[in-house]
């Protein structure tokens, strides 16, 4: 039997609020442990949370962009269960009534688009760590992250293969990360993931029963939890087994999927109505300045260059992939007006250049000034394209504009006519074995002309004229 | 007369023309608790030396003649009220050796108006209890009767204003432990309306019903404690930004044309007879000053106490899930592992009261539970604020009796938790519909025990309660009495 898999996701991502989300303390990742604390972060006895504004409109900002409906209205509710890094023993999430629901996010594959439904989006404060050491008797716990704001994203189980999860985890991330909300760093955590999977025979309505998935730090981990666990769970089908509701872990080593604890063991976290904070009301009018306040998004913009820059679809997506990079290649393209032109040079050397020294689009030595101003003078044949290359390879180290490059070495293209047929003469001559090879009909050797009256001139010349003199001389002779 | 024995507003006087000092005032309240603390115990812990520095500065103060409302005026704070520096325990042993880093909103605010902090009184193991007999430190004496409760959960900050042993007190009431203490000493107590006085630093029991308020020897002294204490507080987002009048104007304002609710479902059988009488003799009081008295419903009040016991509990369940032992406070020994650690620290640092509350409430929130239990007391709730919406339509204020009975025996009730839980019958209503009520001595029993008739308002409408309260006080013809210590 042919078996389709139903996959949802649940992303949690740290925002980028300065504070935490109910106290006054820094967010601020990798400080000496416990630092980034305060009596309220710390659950003592008697304090009470405030909302960070920050945060709610940060929340409202990413189900404005994943067209969600934003609530009037939203509660506060506590999660109740015990662990050494939940200090208040409850966390302060949303429950029965979230900042926003019913969204989606499209995706693309191949050229075929699909549509992944958003159930809810809420907010809630983030624990703290605990830190065990084999060594030590001891676990020890840093409240520096309890207390960081999150935001909880729940797709509907949508997705049909991984791929598709994948993509849309993709999506997703690329929105947090273009509305400047969250870094986006899965590695420190700030972007988690878990998966819902399930299987069921193709074409049935029904979904089978699903396990959670867990400790997935990396797309490639996600992709590869969710192929693992598509095949644990095929396996079981097909010998006839039942799968078990269970939440499951990723082992990145081992590379398979371990049960955590099963639905028996799932614990009751007895949620309730926070009752020291009051409702979240957001006015029209806030939501609109929010909105008024929310960039072009990612897929928007790629379908923009590709209309009005006529890039090819592929060219689009690298382009727009970061915010920064996209914003790089429309100044050139304003400054130069070369869009096509622009875009290779922008994926090509530019990014080969910024990933070799590892810099960020803004960290970089070229301006969309700089290459603009290149770009202009490789259109206008002030320089090859090959001398190009050596002028952008030198404002990267040197960070001088072309035109000055160009002027102190000496790399104005020749495109006088009689100084280049002067010096392919001299090339013809000192060439006479390669003449008679020619003569004698191995016309191939062409190129081997034209190579030499380059070097002849350490590349200024004009290819196009070289070739026309090369061709005259040698049909002439 | 010892300089102890006098009302904040008398103080405020003599303070001011310079006839006595604050330290004068602070040593005479020693020397009170000195002989009669044995007896009664109302405190927890005593701070006399940081009480005589707070006194110099309050003198020095006065002195330079920028002396704000409470200057030099002896205050005891219940321990539940965080104070920096200065332990506070609730009551439990898993707070035993606590200090906490900061100051209670309220504990600031009564700072910068002066007061003379002489301590922090004894109360129920997480105001949990109406008698005062939870507590890990100790029982408080009736100062009526040392073989009585003081009533609870503020036992300690009734009976030590009740004994001459402080000016004031701050107590809080989640179900009526301000109202209901006070009653039992013959003193005058108030809780606020939900969210007229700052509850950060108060250590909560029950979230959406606790208030502080304050205990006090008359009521213009109420209205005093009630201009310094209320107000919004950006720390707690729960706390209501609606402007503070001056209570202090309410006080001799007459009542005449009044319309004073009478609630038919809170004078049935079970209600001592000595009380009834006091109460009818309350309202005769009332209508020789011109109010009118008519009988009101208010029918769910059958259901209060039912549902306090499920949305205080569930609520307390969570707030005491911190104890965990992990960071501040008591740890047992000897935990093998984590699960180990929390079940020790919490089976012996919690008290047996508490620990039937932490496990009612985690029952009514349990998956499966929670619609029949914790959902359904919230819809209850909703109905009976709706009583009181309908009843402040007829009448400017509500009268009960505060308590069904006088103090009873220590001992009495202590193993029979729901004749217990019923000794808050009549005062669980106004904190489940977030509404003001006060408590003044109406006299006392042939055995002479005091007793307390209870005012409620709507929301923030405690100026009326000062108003009738302190036009009856005034006005009513029972002798005022001290106890014999």
């Amino acid at each position: 039997m042919e078996y389709e898999p139903v996959i949802g996701l649940e992303v949690h991502a740290q925002l980028l609020t300065n504070t935490k989300i109910f106290c006054g303390c820094s967010t601020r990742f990798g400080e000496e442990p416990n630092s980034n604390t305060c009596p309220i972060c710390l659950g003592m006895p008697g304090v009470l949370p405030v909302l960070n504004k920050k945060v709610v409109e940060y929340a409202i900002k990413m189900a404005i962009a994943t067209h969600c409906r934003v609530n009037k209205t939203s509660t506060w509710a506590r999660k109740n269960y015990f662990y050494p890094d939940l200090p208040k023993g409850y966390q302060i999430t949303q429950f029965a009534h979230p900042i926003a629901e019913a969204g989606y996010v499209d995706i693309e594959i191949d050229g075929t688009k699909k549509r992944i439904g958003i159930t809810r989006i809420h907010m809630e404060e983030d624990a703290g760590k605990s830190i065990h050491d084999d060594l030590s008797p001891f676990s020890y716990v840093d409240l520096n992250r309890a207390g960081v704001p999150l935001i909880e994203i729940v797709s509907e189980p949508d997705m049909r293969n991984t791929d598709e999860a994948v993509h849309y985890l993709r999506r997703v991330h690329e929105i947090l990360v273009y509305l400047e909300i969250c870094d986006g760093n899965m590695e420190e955590g700030s972007f988690r993931c878990d998966a819902n999977i399930s299987l069921r025979p193709k074409g049935e309505k029904e979904f089978g029963i699903r396990a959670e998935l867990k400790n997935m730090n990396s797309f490639h981990n996600v992709q590869h939890a969710l192929e693992y666990e598509i095949q644990r769970q095929r396996a079981i089908l097909e010998g006839g087994g039942r799968v078990v509701q269970e939440t499951r872990l990723w082992d990145v080593p081992q590379g398979v999927t371990h049960s955590m604890r099963g639905k028996e063991e799932a614990r009751d976290y007895r949620y309730f109505p926070e009752p020291d904070l009051v409702p979240v009301v957001i006015s029209d009018e806030w939501k609109e300045n929010i909105k008024n306040t929310i960039p072009e998004l990612p897929m928007e913009k790629r379908e923009r260059f590709i209309s009005e820059y006529g890039v090819p679809s592929y060219d689009a997506g690298v382009l727009t992939a970061d915010r920064d990079l996209a914003d790089y290649y429309e100044e050139t393209v304003r400054l130069c007006g070369k869009p096509k032109i622009a875009s290779n040079w922008v994926m090509g050397d530019f990014l080969a250049y910024l990933n070799e020294e590892k810099l960020e689009v803004t960290e970089s030595p070229v301006t969309p000034r700089t290459l603009a101003e290149l770009i202009e003078i490789i259109e206008d044949g002030t320089i090859s394209g090959k001398i190009a290359k050596e002028v952008f390879e030198d404002m990267w180290k040197s960070e001088k504009d072309p035109r000055e490059i160009v002027e102190e070495k000496g790399l104005v293209q020749i495109t006088d006519t009689a100084e280049l047929e002067k010096i392919v003469e001299e090339v013809l001559a000192a060439s006479q074995k390669q003449l008679e090879q020619y003569k004698s009909g191995k016309t191939q050797l062409f190129g081997f002309f034209v190579g030499q009256t380059m070097k002849a001139t350490r590349g200024k010349a004009n290819p196009q004229i070289v070739n026309e003199l090369i061709k005259k001389k040698l049909s002439s002779l | 007369m010892e300089s102890n024995r006098l009302t904040i507003h008398e103080l405020q006087e003599k303070l001011r023309d310079g006839s006595i000092t604050s330290v004068e005032v602070t040593e005479s309240v020693y020397r009170r608790i000195a002989s009669v603390e044995e007896k009664v115990h109302s405190y927890i812990t005593l701070m006399e030396e940081y009480a005589i520095g707070q006194a110099r500065e309050a003198d020095r103060r006065i002195k330079e003649g920028n002396a704000g409302e409470l200057t030099g005026i002896p205050i005891a704070l219940k321990d539940i009220l965080c104070t920096k520096g200065i332990r506070t325990t609730c009551g439990s042993r898993i707070l035993e050796n606590f200090i906490p880093p900061y100051d209670a909103t309220i504990v600031r605010k009564l700072k910068d108006a002066g007061a003379v902090f002489v301590g922090k009184t004894n109360m129920d193991e997480f105001a949990m209890g109406s008698s005062t007999e939870t507590s890990c430190f100790g029982i408080t004496k009736n100062p009526w009767d040392l073989e009585r409760i003081p009533g609870g959960s503020s036992g300690g900050s009734a009976a030590a204003v009740a004994a001459d042993e402080c000016m004031a007190s701050l107590g809080t009431d989640t179900g009526g432990s301000i109202r209901q203490p006070a009653a039992l000493c013959g003193v005058v107590g108030m809780k606020p309306t939900y969210g007229r006085v700052s509850r950060f630093g108060m250590v909560a029991f029950a979230s959406s019903l606790d208030q502080i308020g304050p205990i006090t020897k008359d009521v213009e002294d109420c209205a005093i404690m009630m201009n310094v204490i209320s107000g919004h507080d950006i720390n707690d987002s729960t706390s209501v930004a609606i402007e503070v009048p001056d209570y202090r104007k309410f006080i001799s304002r007459d009542i005449g044309g009044w319309k004073v609710g009478i609630p038919r479902e809170y004078f049935v059988e079970g209600i001592d007879p000595e009380i009834k009488a006091a109460a009818n003799e309350t309202i005769k009081t009332l209508e020789g000053l011109g109010a009118q008295c008519l009988e009101i419903s208010l029918p769910h009040t059958e259901y209060c106490v039912a549902v306090y016991y499920i949305i205080a509990p569930s609520e307390a369940s969570s707030n005491l899930a911190r104890y965990d032992g992990v960071r501040y406070g008591f740890r047992a020994p000897g935990g093998e592992d984590l699960l180990d650690m929390y079940k020790k620290t919490r089976s012996s640092g919690f008290g047996a009261e508490v620990k039937r509350r932490i496990m009612l409430g985690t029952y009514s929130l349990s998956s499966g539970y929670y619609d029949a239990y914790y959902k359904k007391a919230s819809q209850v709730r909703a109905l009976i604020r709706g009583d009181f919406d309908n009843a402040f339509k007829e009448c400017d204020v509500i009268l009960t009796p505060t308590t069904s009975t006088p103090a009873f025996r220590i001992g009495e009730k202590v193993n029979d938790p729901l004749q217990m839980y019923l000794s808050d019958i009549f005062t669980i209503s106004a904190n489940l519909a977030g509404i003001p009520g006060i408590s003044v001595p109406c006299g006392y029993t042939k055995g002479g025990l005091p007793m307390g008739i209870q005012f409620m308002a709507n929301h923030f409408e405690e100026g009326k309660l000062l108003q009738i309260a302190s036009s009856y006080e005034r006005n009513s013809t029972i002798e005022r009495r001290r106890p014999d210590l």
